[in-house]
C-alpha cells in the first residue's frame, strides 16, 4: 500500500521489540468477541490511477457550474480565483501544518492569522475579528449564542430577510439551549417592523443585508431601535463583495458582524468547506467564540505572533467555555486572505463594482420579458424575480435547456406564498452571451 | 488538541549574537506585514472597468474608506511562501500530536477534490444537476456505516466538535421526545475527556458530572453504574481514550448506560486506532463523530477546515439533522426540511463539508478494507514501538502495558531535573521535530502524548527514538541551559504568551505618528 511506508520485516522488528508475538497482542484489550474476523466487507486497495479514474466517473455526474451559464447564489457565489491562490493554499507548510499550537514553529500560520483578523476587521468596518469560524451560518449562530453572554438575556429576533438556513441554525441552537427565538415571516421587500419586534428580554436582533431576496438595507435605524432596548445588532452577510460596494455592518452600528467568506478565494464545493467571518467591537472580545491570533514578542524581542485569549477557549474552560469550537477554517481563511491581498481595496472596489453592473445589466435584460417583474427596488449582485409560473418548475425546465437561472423560493422557504420568486445572482464570471442566453430561455420557457 | 498559556521562560534566553541587517538568517526570512508592504491602490488582479451603467445601490453605497493594502501578483507570491518558511508540517517533519492524528495527506486527494464536478458545483444547483455531489455523500455514508457498524450516519457536521453538538442534540431530541427532557439534565464525562465533550454538552444546557477515570487510565463500569442515576441523558467517553487506551469495560459500560436508558455518546476523534479491528456499534455506542482529518486525513491546513459526519444507533437515527440523502430508485433526492419527522432541526447551511468527503472517499478508495485495517496495525505498531524504545528514560503513568494509537508519558522522570515537559518539548523543536500533545491529558502530570499515526518509516522512526533518547538523557544529566533557552534555532525563541493575552493586540493598527 503506496502510503503505508512499514514492510514485513520492519514490523516483524518492532513486535520483538516490544515484545509481543504478534500485532493482535496490541489489540488484546478489545473483547474477543467485539473484533472483526477478516476485513470489512468493502472492496481492497486499488492504485491511484484505479482510484482518479472511479472519482472522475462519480464527477462527472454532477454538472459543473462554469460549463453553464449560471446565476445562482443566495449564500454561495461562483467567482474567478486567481491561480495564486489555489497554488500558496497547497504549499506543505499551510495545508499539512495543525493548529499553530507551537507558536515558534508556525509564524506562517499565525501572521497570516493576524492579517486575516485585520482584514476582516477593515471590510466589517468593525474592531477585532475571530481567525474565522466553520462557516457564515455556524457564525450566526455563535453571534446569536454571543449576544445571550453579553446581555444576559436569551430571546432573538430573526429578521425575515436573514438566510432561512441561517435562521434554521439558530433556531436550532435556541431550541437546544432552552433560549426563545422570534422569526419575523419571509420579508420579500424589506417592509417588516424589526423594531415591534424587540422587547426588554430581547438579547438580539439579527438581520441580513443585502438580505435574502439581495435587498440592500440600512440596519441604523435597527442598531438604534436595538440599543434602545438594550438589545444587540447582529448584522448578517452572504458575499463578502458586497462589502466592497456597500455600507458596512460598522458604518451603521452594528455590534457583531458576521457572513460568509466563500466569496473570496474559495471554490463552490456544493457547499463546504467555507469559512465563516466573525467581527465585533473591541470591548466584547472576551465573550468572543473562536480562535484569536494576537501580536507579542519573543524571547529576543521580535516581533511575533501567537494565539491568545485562550482562556476563554474549550481546551482550558471546559464547560464554562464561550464556545465547543475546538477548529477554525484556517485554510479556507488563507484562501480568503490572499485573494483580498491581490485585489486590494481598489481591485475590490472594482470587482464588487463589475458584479453590479452584471447584475443591472441581467436585470435590465430579464425585466424586459414579458410577465417578469424585478421585485428589488435596489440590489448589489443579487435580485428576486417574480415570474408568471412556478418558479421550481421554471428553473428545472431551464436547467433542461443548459441554464442555471437562479433558486427557486420554494425550495427553501416551501409553503409560504413565494412559489413565483426565484432569487437570482450575477457575479463577474458572467458574460454578455450569458445573459443573453438566460433571458432567451426564460423567454422560451414562459412562452 | 494541545494545551496554551503555559508559562514560558523568555528571561531564560540568551541575548542573541549580532543579527544581520535584515534580520534573516539564511533562508529565514523576516517578513513584514500586508499592512506595512501594501498600498490601497496596488492590485494582483486586472478587472476591467465595467461599462457606463444605471447603479441601483440607491443609497446603501459605501462611502467609507476600506482599509485594505493590496499586492501585485510576484508580490504576493512572495509574502505567503516566505511566511510558508516558518511553518512546520507533515510534509517535512513528524508531527507526532497525540490525539490529532497528523498522518501523510496524499496529494491524490487534492486533485480529486479540484475536479470541476466536485469544487465548481453549487449546494443550491438542482439536484437533478448534482447527481455526482450526492453520490460522493451517499458513497462515503456507506463506507462510514460499514467500518462503524451503525445504523445512520449525519454528514452536515463541519468538524469534531460540531459533529459532538451534532450527537448531543440528537440525543437531547430522542429523550424530549420520550418527555424525559425535564428529568434528564446531566451528561457523564470522564476526567480525561477532550475540553470539547463537557463544552459541548453545556451549550445545550446539560450539566456536566465528572466520572473519575481508574489508577489504569480507564473508566470502569463500576464508575459509571455509581455515577448513574434518573437524571443521566447520556454520557460522553472517548474510545480509544485520550490515555491512548481501549476502554476495556465498554461493553459493561454501554450496557450500565442503557440500562439507566440514558444514551452513549462516544468521541470518535481517536478512531484511527482501531478501524477494521472493531466496530463501535458491535460495542454499543449511539452516536459517534468521526473526524475525517484525523483518520480519513484530509489536511488540517493550519487549524481546518475539518469534518466531522456523526454515526448513530438505531435509536438515534430518527432524530439526525437535515439535510440527508435519500437513494429512491436510480436517482438520488437531498431531504433539506424535516417533513414532519423527527429530525432535530439544521446544523449549518448547505450539505456539509463536501470538499472534505471527497478527499476523505478517495482516502478509503486508495487504502481499501485490507489498507485500512493495516494502517491501524501500523498506527499501534509504531506507537507501542515508541513506547517500549523510551519507558527505561521517560515514565509511563500507567505503567508498561501495551498502548492503543498513541504513548503517554508523564513528567515524574523530569522531578529532580528542574526541568518542565514545555522544556523538553522546546527542546524537541531545536531538533527538527515538532513536539508532541504536552499537558493533556489533564490527568498525566506533565503529560506527553505521542502519537506517530502508520505515516512514519522505521528508519523515521528510530531516528525520533534516538533523538528523544539522547534528549532524556541530557535532561536528566542536568543540562538545563539547552531546554531552558530552547527553542534557540527555530525562527523563534519562546514567546511572551502571558503579555498577548494581558494587552491583547489582536490587528494590526496604524502607527500614530510621534
Amino acid at each position: 500500500m503506496r502510503y503505508l511506508p512499514l514492510d514485513a520485516s520492519d514490523r516483524e522488528a518492532m513486535l520483538a521489540r516490544i515484545g509481543v508475538p504478534d500485532i493482535e497482542a496490541l489489540f488484546a484489550d478489545i473483547p474477543a468477541d467485539k473484533r472483526i474476523e477478516g476485513l470489512l466487507d468493502m472492496p481492497l486497495a486499488k492504485s491511484e490511477m484505479a482510484v482518479e479514474r472511479a472519482m472522475t466517473g462519480i464527477a462527472q455526474r454532477s454538472l459543473a457550474a462554469g460549463a453553464v451559464p449560471f446565476f445562482l447564489g443566495a449564500g454561495a457565489y461562483r467567482r474567478h480565483i486567481p491561480a495564486t491562490v489555489d497554488h500558496l493554499v497547497q504549499r506543505s507548510e499551510f495545508l499539512t501544518s495543525y493548529t499553530p499550537y507551537q507558536p515558534e514553529i508556525a509564524q506562517g500560520t499565525l501572521q497570516v492569522l493576524f492579517e486575516f483578523q485585520t482584514q476582516v476587521a477593515a471590510l466589517t468596518g468593525m474592531e477585532v475579528a475571530n481567525a474565522s469560524m466553520y462557516d457564515g451560518s455556524t457564525a450566526c449562530g455563535e453571534a446569536m449564542l454571543m449576544a445571550h453572554r453579553l446581555t444576559r438575556r436569551s430571546r432573538a429576533v430573526i429578521s425575515g430577510g436573514v438566510h432561512p438556513q441561517y435562521g434554521d441554525v439558530c433556531a436550532t441552537l435556541a431550541h437546544m439551549a432552552g433560549d426563545a427565538i422570534f422569526r419575523l415571516p419571509p420579508d420579500l421587500n424589506a417592509s417588516e417592523d424589526i423594531a415591534a419586534a424587540i422587547d426588554d428580554e430581547t438579547s438580539c436582533v439579527i438581520v441580513q443585508t443585502p438580505d435574502f431576496f439581495g435587498n440592500p438595507r440600512d440596519l441604523s435605524p435597527v442598531a438604534a431601535a436595538a440599543h434602545a432596548r438594550g438589545a444587540l445588532l447582529i448584522a448578517v452577510f452572504t458575499d463578502p463583495v458586497a462589502l466592497g460596494a456597500l455600507r458596512s455592518p460598522g458604518e451603521m452600528d452594528a455590534d457583531i458582524a458576521v457572513g460568509e467568506g466563500q466569496g473570496l478565494g474559495n471554490a463552490l464545493n456544493f457547499g463546504g468547506p467555507y469559512l465563516g467571518l466573525f467581527a465585533t467591537r473591541a470591548r466584547n472580545v472576551r465573550q468572543m467564540p473562536g480562535r484569536l491570533a494576537g501580536e507579542t514578542v519573543d524571547a529576543a524581542g521580535r516581533r511575533s505572533f501567537v494565539l491568545t485569549l485562550s482562556t476563554r477557549e474549550q481546551h482550558i474552560r471546559r464547560e464554562k467555555a464561550t464556545s465547543n469550537i475546538c477548529t477554525n477554517s484556517g485554510l479556507c481563511a488563507l484562501a480568503f486572505s490572499i485573494h483580498l491581498t491581490l485585489l486590494g481595496a481598489a481591485g475590490l472596489r472594482r470587482l464588487a463594482k463589475v458584479n453590479h453592473a452584471n447584475a443591472v445589466r441581467l436585470a435590465e435584460r430579464l425585466a424586459a420579458i414579458p410577465g417578469v417583474e424585478i421585485v428589488n427596488t435596489h440590489f448589489f449582485n443579487e435580485f428576486t424575480l417574480r415570474t408568471p409560473r412556478p418558479a421550481a418548475a421554471l428553473i428545472e425546465a431551464l436547467a433542461g435547456r443548459g441554464v442555471i437561472g437562479g433558486l427557486p423560493v420554494s425550495r427553501l422557504l416551501p409553503g409560504t406564498g413565494l412559489d413565483d420568486c426565484i432569487i437570482v445572482a450575477s457575479t463577474e464570471t458572467n458574460t454578455e452571451d450569458d445573459r443573453a442566453a438566460y433571458a432567451r430561455a426564460l423567454a422560451h420557457c414562459l412562452r | 488538541m494541545n494545551v496554551q498559556g503555559r508559562p514560558t521562560r523568555p528571561e531564560t534566553a540568551s541575548a542573541p549574537s549580532r543579527g544581520t541587517f535584515t534580520g534573516n538568517r539564511g533562508l529565514d526570512m523576516e517578513e513584514a506585514l500586508i499592512f506595512e508592504t501594501g498600498r490601497p491602490d496596488a492590485t494582483g488582479v486586472d478587472i476591467d472597468e465595467p461599462e457606463p451603467f444605471q447603479s441601483r445601490l440607491g443609497p446603501h453605497a459605501r462611502g467609507s474608506a476600506i482599509e485594505l493594502p493590496g499586492l501585485a501578483e510576484p508580490e504576493a507570491i512572495r509574502h505567503y511562501v516566505r511566511l510558508s518558511h516558518n511553518n512546520y508540517s507533515i510534509d517535512a517533519g513528524v508531527y507526532p500530536l497525540g490525539s490529532c492524528t497528523m498522518k501523510h495527506n496524499p496529494r491524490l486527494n487534492e486533485k480529486i477534490a479540484r475536479l470541476p464536478g466536485f469544487a465548481d458545483v453549487h449546494p443550491l444547483q438542482p439536484v437533478s444537476t448534482a447527481q455526482g455531489a450526492l453520490e460522493i455523500v451517499e458513497a462515503l455514508s456507506n463506507a462510514l456505516l460499514t467500518m462503524t457498524g451503525m445504523d445512520a450516519v449525519a454528514m452536515s457536521p463541519k468538524a469534531g466538535a460540531h459533529g459532538e453538538l451534532c450527537g448531543m442534540m440528537a440525543i437531547k431530541a430522542a429523550i424530549e421526545a420520550r418527555g424525559e427532557g425535564a428529568t434528564r439534565r446531566v451528561v457523564l464525562v470522564p476526567d480525561s475527556a477532550h475540553g470539547t465533550n463537557p463544552a459541548t454538552a453545556a451549550l445545550i444546557g446539560y450539566s456536566v458530572r465528572s466520572v473519575p477515570a481508574g489508577a489504569d487510565g480507564n473508566v470502569s463500569a463500576e464508575a459509571v453504574r455509581a455515577a448513574l442515576a434518573p437524571d443521566v441523558a447520556a454520557i460522553m467517553l472517548t474510545n480509544p481514550n485520550t490515555c491512548g487506551l481501549f476502554e476495556r469495560e465498554i461493553v459493561g459500560i454501554a450496557e450500565a448506560v442503557h440500562e439507566a436508558r440514558a444514551y452513549f455518546y462516544c468521541d470518535g476523534a481517536n478512531f484511527n486506532a482501531v478501524v477494521g479491528k472493531t466496530r463501535p456499534g458491535d460495542l454499543g455506542v449511539d452516536a459517534m463523530h468521526i473526524n475525517l482529518h484525523k483518520t480519513f486525513s484530509t489536511p488540517h491546513g493550519g487549524g481546518g477546515p475539518g469534518a466531522g459526519p456523526v454515526a448513530l444507533s438505531s435509536r438515534l437515527a430518527p432524530y439526525a439533522p437535515v439535510p440527508f440523502v435519500r437513494r429512491e430508485g436510480a436517482a438520488l433526492r437531498l431531504v433539506e426540511h424535516a417533513e414532519g419527522g423527527a429530525s432535530f432541526g439544521r446544523m449549518c447551511a448547505f450539505q456539509g463539508q463536501m470538499g472534505m468527503f471527497v478527499r476523505a472517499l478517495s482516502f478509503i478508495l486508495s487504502h481499501g478494507a485490507d489498507g485500512l485495517r493495516q494502517a491501524s496495525e501500523d498506527a499501534v505498531l509504531s506507537a507501542n514501538y515508541i513506547r517500549a524504545s523510551l519507558n527505561d528514560l521517560m515514565s509511563a503513568p500507567l505503567g508498561d502495558r501495551p498502548c492503543m494509537h498513541e504513548a503517554l508519558f508523564d513528567d515524574r522522570w523530569l522531578k529532580d531535573t528542574g526541568l518542565t515537559t514545555l522544556d523538553f518539548a522546546k527542546a524537541m523543536i531545536d531538533e527538527g521535530y515538532h513536539p508532541m500533545t504536552v499537558y493533556f491529558p489533564l490527568i498525566a502530570h506533565g503529560a506527553m502524548l505521542i502519537e506517530p499515526t502508520e505515516s512514519e518509516s522505521k528508519a523515521s522512526l528510530d531516528l525520533f527514538i534516538m533523538t528523544l533518547r539522547d534528549l532524556a538523557i541530557a535532561a536528566t544529566a542536568g543540562e538545563r541551559e539547552q531546554f531552558q533557552s530552547a527553542p534557540a534555532r527555530a525562527p523563534r525563541r519562546r514567546l511572551d504568551e502571558t503579555r498577548a493575552a494581558r494587552q491583547p493586540v489582536l490587528r494590526w493598527t496604524k502607527p500614530q505618528p510621534a
